[in-house]
């Protein structure tokens, strides 16, 4: 465990060390940004209406109380959408989609001696094939919670309009009452990060493949699995550091 | 030229490359053969960079590569072209993309002559109007027919292939063995041929190396073979009839 933590971390060095060119960077960073973006976007689409319709409406049956005013269960939808279910759920599903492409892609291009091959031409393989997903994910990430939040309040909007739970005008008044900007901050945060941690984890996981077909499998499995913890653990240490700041906002 | 001198290398307590030293002349099909686990490909690994061997040292045309710093190691790995044995072509890449990939990465070269460098070196292994092709089009062949285009796309002064013919039917086999020879001798590359097939050998072989239990057994001409006395070679080269039947015949 320790061993494997040092050696992600000397991987992490090796991204940065003996780069080659921009040129030869901008051309993939562009490929990837929009492998990235488009994969998953549909998914992330679906997620997130539905996420927030729930949200709305599970958060209205527990707020019934003539002393808590309609527009409140928008106000908590938002709040929790853009602190908590945007960056973090979306961020998990990010892990499922694009850090298991990315480890399958990385462990077939090990098993099948691309990354060899890479190496024997002079190249740091690492920085070239890593760095542009890297930076294509921490480009492409942030946006996706943007677009997620968005279609979250857009979900809970439909749900309100065809549930009845609160009226549609109630929820758009919440939704636009006593924002702490921070949030918003807050939520791009978490973005950089787990976006980080899902393309650097999936990314090591791929590319020390060793074997065949079947540990192709086993690295996506665990390149899932470990984004996901790292996830959590980043989402806590992050609540833990930045929610004083909210407060004091 | 590649010259080295007492490679060891081991894996935990297994110790692969028992202090094995030759030296590869340019012009010339050096072939390092062996059964499965004798350490060849450890030891093309240890020459390419891939491993770093224990101890030992490898010297390309002189210069110090395996305790080399990174850049010089670069300097000279840009000189290396190699054929892996499942030819290790980019997925994604087309034909004519896997042959340019070394020139658009590691040359600022005119997209124009890197096209004509493509053309010339993909009619040289006989794959004119390929270039559209995707590797998952390919057969067996074809890929390392590709993958040797892009080991000398870039004018690689070295040329490294693990296992050319594996997996090809015999005339395919002949037909590669015989492009890497008619290569080597063309453009004048110190050429490295990892291998366990005698055809191979006997076809095109000019420097053999034969490696026994991670020691270097036995080296010399292909002529020269069946005069060998060592048994551990003998044993591995005429384990086959057709072999028996030449040596009895050469007797």
């Amino acid at each position: 465990m320790v061993k494997s933590i040092g050696k992600y971390f000397i991987f992490l060095g090796t991204l940065f060390t003996n780069r080659e060119s921009f040129r030869t960077y901008a051309r993939l960073f562009i490929d990837e940004s929009v492998k990235i973006g488009t994969d998953s976007i549909i998914l992330i689409a679906i997620v997130s209406v539905f996420m927030g319709a729930v949200t709305t409406i599970q958060t209205a049956y527990n707020l019934v109380s003539p002393l808590i005013p309609d527009y409140v269960v928008a106000l908590v939808v938002r709040d929790m959408v853009l602190l908590e279910l945007s960056p973090t759920i979306i961020g998990i599903i990010f892990a499922g989609k694009v850090g298991s492409n990315i480890a399958g892609e990385l462990g077939t291009m090990r098993i099948t001696e691309q990354i060899d091959a890479l190496e024997v031409m002079g190249l740091n393989s690492a920085s070239y094939l890593v760095l542009p997903k890297l930076l294509a994910t921490l480009f492409t990430f942030p946006m996706l919670v943007i677009f997620s939040a968005f279609l979250s309040l857009f979900g809970g909007y439909i749900a309100a309009e065809f549930t009845g739970v609160i009226t549609p005008q109630a929820y758009t008044f919440g939704i636009q009452n006593e924002l702490n900007e921070f949030m918003v901050t807050f939520a791009m945060v978490k973005a950089f990060v787990f976006g980080f941690l899902v393309a650097t984890i999936s990314s090591f996981m791929g590319y020390y493949t060793t074997g065949g077909a079947l540990e192709v499998g086993k690295a996506s499995t665990s390149a899932v699995t470990n984004s996901v913890i790292a996830i959590l653990a980043a989402d806590y240490l992050l609540a833990q550091l930045l929610a004083q700041y909210l407060v004091s906002y | 030229m590649i010259e080295f001198n007492n490679i060891e290398k081991s894996f935990g307590d297994r110790q692969v490359l028992k202090g094995i030293s030759a030296v590869f002349k340019p012009g010339l099909v050096n072939m390092i053969i062996g059964a499965s686990g004798t350490g060849k490909s450890v030891l093309l690994k240890c020459l390419v960079g891939l491993e770093q061997p224990d101890s030992g040292d490898v010297l390309y045309d002189q210069r110090e590569f395996t305790h080399a710093n990174r850049l010089e190691k670069i300097e000279i790995r840009r000189e290396i072209g190699m054929l892996f044995q499942g030819a290790a072509l980019f997925d994604s890449k087309t034909v004519e993309e896997n042959v340019r990939f070394p020139m658009d990465v590691l040359t600022r070269m005119p997209l124009d002559e890197k096209l004509d460098r493509v053309n010339h070196v993909l009619s040289r292994v006989g794959l004119e109007n390929s270039n559209d092709l995707m590797p998952a089009e390919l057969s067996g062949g074809m890929k390392k027919r590709v993958g040797i285009a892009r080991a000398l796309a870039n004018n690689s002064k070295y040329l490294f292939c693990d296992e050319p013919n594996s997996g090809l039917d015999p005339q395919t086999a002949i037909l590669i063995d015989n492009l890497i020879k008619d290569l080597t001798v063309e453009y004048n590359t110190t050429t490295v041929v990892v291998s366990h097939d005698m055809n191979s050998v006997m076809e095109i072989g000019d420097y053999i190396m034969f490696m026994f239990e991670g020691h270097k057994v036995w080296d010399g001409a292909k002529e020269e073979i069946i005069g060998a006395d060592e048994k551990a070679f003998n044993d591995f080269v005429f384990a086959n009839n057709l072999m028996r039947t030449l040596k009895e015949q050469m007797k």
